[in-house]
């Protein structure tokens, strides 16, 4: 089983989430955004950072990198696709998930640790976080403060869409609309959120929370039936 | 026969979303003792120019470019404006 790391040019968190990767039991392989396919890979991360410097808006520009036409194939053929920081700006913008990352409403870049409520166990993303668990996790962004009208949080409540929320002590770092932290598509194959679960892959970086996710993953790739 | 049409695209943080660039600039105008400048709002502006057989064939060019890429509907909006030249 095999996770494509996509490589834009600006991502800076890779070659972490290749690492975090190979702690959660998986092989990973890093793929240029030049290339069209993602060479064979079950699931795909799109990793934190700058893709192509966040000109114009987050993730706009990344969004027409030619491997976005595989990871949009990827995504509705069903495979597994997560988007950290950046990756998540990457796929709101890309549409595979809904929403829209604003500027920090706090107006600085937020770097520091949070503690992270999960809203579902049921996920691909994170069924190996034991009920009732919190996450520490850092997160670092400047537009991390995500955003729908009214109506739709709604419905994306209604859905159960929203996957992560921050939660006390910290609380709500930047001004994210109900405190929601990341959110899965309706088929609960996309998900995105914006603190790093890789950065927290192991104990020496202050928690090994994170890699509950990245094990949720690798271990769901087996189970999730990719159609051909 | 084409030509060259010029046009800029202004986007702006749309009405009622809170917009925290325009707020911090208007949080530093009391130094400058411009207690008198409010409701500042901060947007971009993008000048592009476009090869068409016409300036109809151009406009519809930028119409879409805005709407797919220059801005995000969700929370921005945008004029264009043709340039002269």
């Amino acid at each position: 089983m095999k996770v494509a790391v996509v490589v834009f040019p600006g991502s800076n968190c890779d070659r972490d989430a290749v690492h975090g990767v190979q702690l959660a039991g998986a092989e990973a392989e890093l793929v240029w955004h030049e290339r069209t396919d993602l060479g064979g890979a079950d699931a795909v991360i799109l990793p934190g950072g700058f893709a192509h410097g966040d000109y114009l808006r987050s993730g706009a520009i990344a969004r027409f990198s030619p491997v976005m036409g595989a990871v949009r194939e990827h995504a509705e053929r069903g495979g597994l696709t997560l988007g950290i920081c950046n990756g998540f700006q990457v796929l709101t913008e890309a549409r595979l998930l809904p929403g829209v990352l604003r500027r920090n409403t706090t107006l600085r870049f937020e770097h520091r640790w949070v503690r992270l409520g999960v809203e579902r166990h049921d996920t691909a993303f994170t069924h190996a976080v034991p009920a009732g668990m919190t996450l520490r996790m850092p997160i670092a962004h400047g537009e991390g403060a995500y955003w729908l009208p009214e109506p739709d949080l709604d419905a994306l409540e209604a859905k159960g869409q929203v996957v992560f929320r921050y939660v006390a002590p910290e609380g709500n770092p930047n001004g994210s609309e109900r405190a929601i932290a990341g959110v899965m598509n309706e088929r609960g194959n996309v998900c995105g959120l914006m603190p790093h679960p890789e950065r927290a892959s192991e104990s020496m970086l202050g928690s090994d929370d994170g890699l509950l996710l990245l094990r949720s993953l690798v271990e769901s790739m087996a189970r999730v039936e990719v159609a051909a | 026969m084409s030509s060259a049409y010029r046009f800029s695209v202004s986007i702006m943080p749309r009405d009622g979303i809170l917009d925290p660039a325009g707020r911090a600039v208007e949080a530093a105008l009391p130094e400058l003792h411009a207690d008198n400048v409010h409701a500042v709002r901060v947007g971009r502006r993008v000048e592009l120019t476009v090869e068409s057989d016409s300036a109809a064939g151009a406009r519809a060019t930028v119409d879409s470019l805005a709407a797919d890429f220059l801005a995000n509907p969700l929370i921005e909006s945008w004029a264009i404006e043709e340039m002269a030249g």
